[in-house]
């Protein structure tokens, strides 16, 4: 006979129509401080310590999972975050933006261990506001005894129902359509109505067949046995790669999506020197091969290659063949109206069936 | 029940200290609930006049856009997901409600402890377990391929084996990337919100009504029905509420449990605010969720209202 429910039950109403929204929090700024916002599992084990013993600079070490995150935080105004390593679509989207500021590479001495191949790529001709992390590939990871013969198409995943239950596409839009144009035989910037309209059907039809949109988990749907071909990344593929002989990883004969993930300054930092020191201590020789052992990706560092073992140098996981990266394309920002058509059109495969 | 609520009647008479009382939760709500849905409200009129700004120029564009035919097959999706998973919470949780209820004061306090345990776990911890239960790989598919061994055994030690009457081999049963999947994901963790309402009702219901009811020559159902069930309607409808929202705006569960396959309204709403980059577009949706949320509350209030008059009447 009390009457406390009836306030709970208020409070509780209330709560069910409770919405969150992150504002931006304050700037954190401080002498001897850098702020670095990295991806989750990204740098090596002992690379922050190294820095801050050699430098005196304390790391304030941040984690985003994804590139929308990472310009959804920045985009309301950089909350203080000093160094960014975005991918380079996305820093190209953040310079139309005008969100970066150019670097200074007198302070960044080291630069000159990358290799030259990477100093003048489209989206930051001359390498002014970006300096390459690592790079690598989207393909095929595939169980070797479950498939037929060699995965070498990406036909084996958007047109065929060979492999029917047992696809695992990647739960993001553009990546997705972009795969299926490149499969259609068109580039993977090139984009129009008809290309986008051809990309859009050939998934929907696809649909029946697929088992995920894995949602950043399609290397542990292949491990787990729930799927035997994964769209993914290079680097996700090899980490389940190490633990179970049977997974392999192939860039399809169409070509597959070349990435790569470059240091960035974003304006609104306070600690600009500290950050470009940052960027000086990851690009040495040393610090980079620490990092590439651990996380397996491939870098662009000439002096850390020096160091690495044949098994990471030749591995076609982590470098592939010249062949494969001369058919494969880097993703390019298409411009606010195709980001809306591609939602759009990623909106009616999801409505579909 | 005039007793119990007089104090606070005396109490809500003295502005001071009801005040005192009050402004804290009031200005709680005002600064992270109204605050923050002013500044959706104002996105939804807006426009994207750059990759990082928005300008409000009360176009109805946004809202014209919910109307495209894609969003409305979502939201239709959204609406009977919901609708059937807070059914299902409501058919499971009343029997549950009315055994903690009618328990022994020792065992209710256990009871409850057990109802409230899942929240001690993470809810994606939670729903990362599921996956491990339900996969086609998963520990459910295994047992049920047990089953089906052990059973074809039996069928083979009869000499039925060559009917092959449970298939040829056993075939998983897919449970993710299903609507059935993804109902069956809401209703695991919204069950103890059907639950702990309607127990409320019930426990303080009293339970002479039921006794009545009974010596005056209702059955067991009947009584059930049109006693029981009537007189715990006030924890029902709470529960329905506490289920229902939230189920409208499940996202986690469609990506993980549904594994991208079942997509509901919410998780159109998150890829507006990250990839798709478009906040004003986000933000007439989850208004439009909010809107619908709204309309439900209130026609509560209204149903509250006409009980009470009816009450009064008596």
């Amino acid at each position: 006979m009390s009457i406390r429910i009836n306030r709970r039950q208020f409070l509780t109403g209330t709560a069910a129509v409770g919405i969150s929204i992150t504002l931006p929090n304050g700037v954190f700024a401080q002498e001897g401080k850098v702020n670095f916002y990295n991806w989750d599992t990204y740098i090596g084990e002992n690379t922050i310590e190294e820095f801050e013993s050699s430098t005196g600079i304390k790391v304030q070490y941040d984690l985003y999972a994804d590139n929308d995150e990472l310009f959804a935080k920045l985009k309301g105004g950089n909350p203080g975050y000093d160094l960014i390593i975005p991918s380079n679509d996305y820093i190209e989207q953040m310079l139309d933006a005008e969100m970066l500021l150019p670097l200074n590479r007198a302070k960044i001495p080291n630069a000159k261990n990358i290799d030259v191949a990477f100093m003048d790529p489209s989206f930051d001709r001359g390498r002014k506001f970006s300096l390459p992390y690592m790079w690598g590939t989207i393909g095929i990871g595939y169980r070797k005894s479950a498939v037929d013969g060699e995965v070498n198409s990406w036909a084996d995943l958007f047109d065929s129902d060979k492999y029917s239950g047992r696809i695992a596409l990647m739960n993001e839009s553009k990546t997705v359509l972009q795969m299926a144009m490149k499969y259609l035989g068109s580039s993977i910037n090139d984009w129009s109505d008809e290309k986008l309209a051809e990309a859009e059907a050939l998934i929907i039809k696809q649909k029946p067949h697929i088992t995920a949109f894995a949602q950043d988990n399609g290397q542990d749907l292949l491990l787990s046995g729930e799927v035997d071909l994964a769209m993914e990344w290079n680097g996700d593929i090899l980490q389940i790669m190490e633990e179970d002989d049977d997974i392999g990883y192939v860039v399809p004969k169409e070509g597959g999506l070349l990435w790569e993930d470059a240091m960035c300054i974003p304006k609104g930092g306070e600690n600009v020197d500290n950050a470009h020191a940052l960027i000086n201590h990851l690009l040495d020789g040393e610090v980079g091969a620490g990092i590439a052992s651990f996380i397996n990706y491939a870098t662009p560092n000439t002096a850390a290659q020096a160091l690495m073992d044949a098994a990471y140098m030749e591995n076609p996981a982590i470098f592939p063949s010249a062949e494969s990266t001369s058919v494969s394309e880097a993703s390019v920002y298409p411009g606010a109206e195709w980001v809306r058509k591609v939602d759009e059109a990623w909106t009616r495969i999801k409505a579909a069936g | 029940m005039c007793l119990v609520i007089e104090p606070l009647d005396s109490f809500r008479q003295k502005p001071v200290s009801f005040l005192a009382f009050g402004i804290p939760s009031i200005g709680w709500l005002l600064l992270f609930f109204m605050v923050p849905l002013g500044i959706i409200f104002f996105y939804s009129f807006g426009e994207n006049v750059s990759l990082i700004a928005v300008k409000t120029t009360w176009t109805f564009d946004n809202y014209a856009r919910i109307f495209e035919p894609e969003i409305m097959t979502l939201l239709w999706r959204t609406l009977w997901i919901a609708l059937l998973a807070t059914a299902i919470c409501l058919i499971i949780g009343f029997p549950v409600a009315l055994v903690i209820a009618t328990a022994s004061p020792s065992a209710k306090a256990w009871l409850l402890l057990l109802i409230m345990l899942p929240f001690w776990t993470n809810l994606l911890i939670r729903t990362y377990s599921l996956l491990n239960i339900l996969g086609t790989r998963g520990r459910l598919n295994e047992m049920l391929g047990w089953i089906w061994m052990r059973a074809n055994d039996f069928l083979v030690l009869i000499g039925a084996g060559d009917l092959s009457l449970l298939g040829e081999k056993f075939i998983p049963i897919k449970f993710l990337g299903t609507p059935g999947g993804v109902v069956l994901g809401i209703v695991y963790v919204s069950l103890p919100f059907a639950i702990l309402p309607i127990y409320s009702a019930l426990e303080r219901m009293d339970t002479s009504y039921l006794e009545a009811s009974m010596d005056l020559g209702a059955g067991q159902l009947q009584t059930f029905f049109k006693v029981l069930v009537p007189l715990a309607m006030p924890g029902v409808i709470t529960a329905f509420i506490l289920t229902f929202i939230p189920a409208l705006g499940q996202f986690l569960t469609p990506d993980l449990l549904g594994r991208g396959q079942v997509d509901m309204i919410a998780n159109v709403i998150q890829r507006q605010f990250k990839g798709a980059n478009d906040w004003p577009f986000g933000s007439a949706l989850s208004l439009m969720l909010l809107y619908v949320t709204f309309i439900l509350l209130a026609l509560r209030a209204f149903g509250d209202a006409a009980r009470a008059r009816r009450e009064a009447r008596h």
